[in-house]
């Protein structure tokens, strides 16, 4: 199959012998990939070898996607055992579009133009970073794609331990303390959920995913459930950052280097949410977590506090990366406001905003990027005037900017239309008047970014007659995202069209 | 190290001979963890845990330049790559001979049992390459820090 | 009453992990912390280990190949239930994995801290980001 292949038509089938095994290689191409630029001993090598890898990945997840959506449920079984005892990997509308955003931004990420002043990484082992990097992307896309619930967890783990190794890499020294403070709070979470595994299979004696939610039909009323279901929640909504839980989240994406808060911004968050997702309507069923549980009573006050408490912390940082991570936080509302309406049209706006806001925070984070590499500083006052010297990155960010804001046109107006058509199917007029208004705040601090950039004159100090256009490596990529927010605000069809069929998948009960 | 001459573990007689006459029995039992893991409790896991044992054993007594005089830090660091890679490379040989990934019974295609034990084998091989190697690799990291 | 005693176990381990929670919340000192964690995944850990086991039962080793005789010890014999020890494996090498990140991280902060408490190590970066403001308000008002 690997060997030498002559001819054409050897290759073709091989291939589609190969692409029975599609769905675990999606894992394991990345997870091995890792080794091998650990082994290279070189950056540029690493740094082709993750982009070949993650590509592959990327063009695996398409495939898969199509056909699922062609065929249905792709079910593969790991090491030949059937499902409920063996683990299976399942990819079904929800997962695989999960995954193809995870691999969509892996592979944005690597190729884009690297600052080594961002990274406290000794010269010459910078193969390391992108060894920790697969594995993280390969602990994400594993989070999405398997159907047994004990290897979430472990996948959680991979990309969760990744992901503190990453954001500690970062040059300020404040980078190691905030991503002590992730690890804190990332293994709290990661063991809440553990907990609420281990009552998951006390009572069912079973941990895959779909056995799972058949078998708790018969679990009516236990007190053992409640406690699982909280456990689990209060798990999954730390490595989300849902409100009261968010501390660890500003830090770590301040200081982590740009291109990791990029790609985590993007990737982590979404995939957390996914999961939460899984538990909510696969798990528990919406049933059970709505009339028993009133999950909407915790999650919409809790929604609608984070989107206005990070909207309100990010007008008054002063670092763009912190506000970008605080609106990261408003965003994170947006979408379990989408759970929490209880409604399938709010739904499919907290999933389609997964995808939106993927998009969006990605492509900041890479312009913040830009900004850092050549102004060498993330300081909103520093910034002024920059736009007239790098129009093309500034011109992005207004672009993204205004998909954050959601004006029409935009992925984020897509968003928060199906939220606020939600909110009044289920006549909570409050609730949509309340999401309009945090858009407003929104206005502020993306307008207070381009009021700096554009029509104000350079602090003295900085010499702002030197800075330059990034290079095209780190232009391209973020102007890539950006037409994206706009083409995917326009032709709706891809986005708004999967989520909603995803959606209905979640909320019609078992699949 | 401000510790004073007759202080040092390698100074000590008696530390340094129980050590040495220990470190064989280390190894053989990691070994048979190793192999007894195919047919009973144990594993790759274990007896890497053991077999870097040993080695930081070797490392506190001797010094951290003895053990890496023996145990080069590089063929640790490789080891650690080289562990995924061979646990990796069982699955692809698995989908090689027609199976699914780490589907071990059809890696002999007329006994089943026969593949199973053969793709255990190989699997916790591999895990004891990493865990022994990132053990001993997380020993020298923190045990060299600071010199 | 008696079904509480009965679950004393269960009692045992959430007892553990507030312990462990407790000393991440209040001790100061990074390394504590981490002993924290430990304390609450060994919590864990112990819950799994205490769903697995089945009174009587004994360890999950079939003690031949024949498929008769393991028929006849599959039903004279009580097993434990290997699946949550197994999935415990996997825990404490993930377990594993953190601690040796946490304590990296500890020591790299104390390196260029020069402390591992964590109110030294926030006063400290509150103490260079005044630092940092007063020198640029210093130069704003040089230049004006």
């Amino acid at each position: 199959m690997f060997g030498l292949l002559s001819t054409w038509s050897d290759w073709a089938t091989s291939l589609s012998t190969l692409s029975e095994h599609f769905p675990v290689l999606v894992v394991v191409v990345p997870m091995l990939s890792a080794p091998l630029c650990f082994l290279s001993r070189n950056g540029r090598a690493a740094r082709g070898i993750s982009f070949f890898a993650l590509l592959s990945c990327l063009l695996m997840v398409i495939h898969l996607l199509g056909r699922v959506l062609d065929e249905g449920v792709v079910s593969y079984r790991l090491g030949g055992w059937p499902p409920p005892l063996g683990i299976e990997y399942r990819y079904d509308q929800i997962n695989a579009f999960v995954a193809l955003i995870v691999a969509f931004v892996a592979t944005v990420v690597v190729p884009f133009g690297q600052n080594k002043k961002a990274f406290r990484v000794p010269a010459g082992r910078t193969n390391v970073i992108y060894a920790v990097y697969l594995l993280c992307t390969s602990g994400l896309l594993g989070m999405c794609v398997t159907g047994d619930l004990f290897n979430v967890y472990v996948f959680l783990e991979i990309s969760s331990l990744s992901a503190y190794t990453l954001v500690a890499i970062g040059a300020e020294r404040r980078a190691m303390m905030s991503a002590f403070s992730y690890l804190t709070m990332g293994t709290i979470g990661g063991l809440f959920f553990l907990i609420g595994i281990g009552m998951l299979y006390q009572m069912t004696g079973t941990l895959n995913i779909v056995d799972l939610s058949m078998r708790l039909y018969d679990v009516s009323s236990v007190r053992t459930l409640s406690v699982a279901f909280a456990t689990l929640f209060v798990g999954v909504s730390i490595k989300l950052a849902v409100f009261p839980l968010h501390q660890w989240l500003p830090n770590a994406y301040t200081y982590a280097p740009p291109k990791v808060s990029a790609f985590l911004a993007a990737t982590a968050t979404k995939v957390a949410f996914y999961v939460m997702l899984r538990i909510i309507f696969t798990i528990f069923g919406r049933e059970r977590s709505f009339e028993q549980m009133n999950l909407d009573r915790i999650l919409l006050p809790l929604s609608i506090a984070a989107m206005f408490m990070g909207s309100i912390a990010a007008i008054y940082q002063t670092n763009i990366k912190r506000l970008l991570a605080f609106s990261s936080i408003a965003q994170i509302g947006y979408m379990t406001l989408g759970i929490s309406l209880d409604s399938l049209t709010g739904l499919v706006g907290g999933i389609v905003h997964l995808f939106n806001h993927a998009l969006m925070k990605g492509g900041l984070f890479l312009a913040v990027a830009c900004i850092l590499f050549r102004l060498g500083s993330v300081k909103i006052d520093d910034m002024r005037g920059i736009g007239r010297r790098m129009p093309w990155t500034m011109g992005a960010v207004v672009v993204l900017g205004l998909g954050l804001v959601g004006v029409p046109g935009t992925v984020g107006f897509v968003s928060k239309w199906y939220l606020v058509l939600g909110a009044l199917e289920r006549e909570l007029y409050v609730v949509a008047f309340l999401t309009l208004v945090s858009s407003l705040l929104a206005v502020v601090y993306v307008w207070r970014l381009v009021e700096v950039a554009w029509f104000s004159d350079p602090k003295p100090g900085i010499r702002m007659a030197e800075v330059r256009e990034a290079p095209l490596t780190m232009v391209v990529p973020v102007w890539a995202l950006a037409a994206a927010t706009i083409y995917f605000g326009i032709f709706t069809e891809h986005s708004a069209g999967v989520a909603r069929l995803a959606a209905a998948q979640l909320f019609g009960g078992t699949p | 190290m401000n510790v004073p001459k007759h202080m040092r573990m390698r100074e000590k007689l008696i530390l340094r001979v129980a050590a040495k006459s220990l470190l064989p029995f280390f190894f053989l039992f990691a070994l048979y963890v190793q192999f007894h893991g195919d047919f009973g409790p144990g594993g790759g896991f274990q007896a890497g845990v053991i077999f870097a044992a040993g080695i930081v054993l070797y490392g506190l007594i001797y010094g951290i330049e003895a053990a890496q005089a023996v145990i080069p830090r590089i063929w640790v660091e490789i080891g650690v790559a080289v562990g995924v890679l061979i646990w990796g490379g069982t699955g692809i040989w698995t989908m090689q001979s027609g199976g699914r990934y780490l589907e071990y019974g059809k890696l002999d295609p007329e006994h089943f049992v026969h593949g199973q034990h053969l793709g255990i084998m190989f699997v916790e091989l591999g895990v004891l390459c990493t865990v022994a190697s990132g053990m001993t690799l997380i020993f020298y990291l923190f045990a060299g820090r600071g010199r | 009453m008696s079904s509480y005693l009965g679950l004393w176990h269960y009692h045992a381990c959430i007892l553990l992990m507030m312990v462990g929670l407790f000393a991440v919340i209040s001790r100061q000192h990074l390394v504590k912390k981490i002993l924290g964690l430990t304390i609450t995944q060994v919590s864990v850990i112990m819950f799994f280990v205490a769903m697995g086991k089945v009174r009587g039962g004994t360890a999950p080793i079939l003690e031949t190949m024949n498929h008769d005789a393991v028929a006849r010890q599959a039903q004279d014999v009580v097993f434990s239930n290997p699946i949550p020890h197994v999935l415990m494996l996997t825990a404490i090498v993930v377990g594993v994995a953190t601690n040796a990140l946490a304590l990296s991280f500890v020591v790299r902060i104390k390196e260029s801290y020069g402390t591992a408490e964590e109110d030294e190590v926030l006063a400290a970066d509150h103490a260079a980001s005044v630092a940092e403001s007063a020198k640029e308000h210093s130069l704003e008002s040089e230049a004006t």
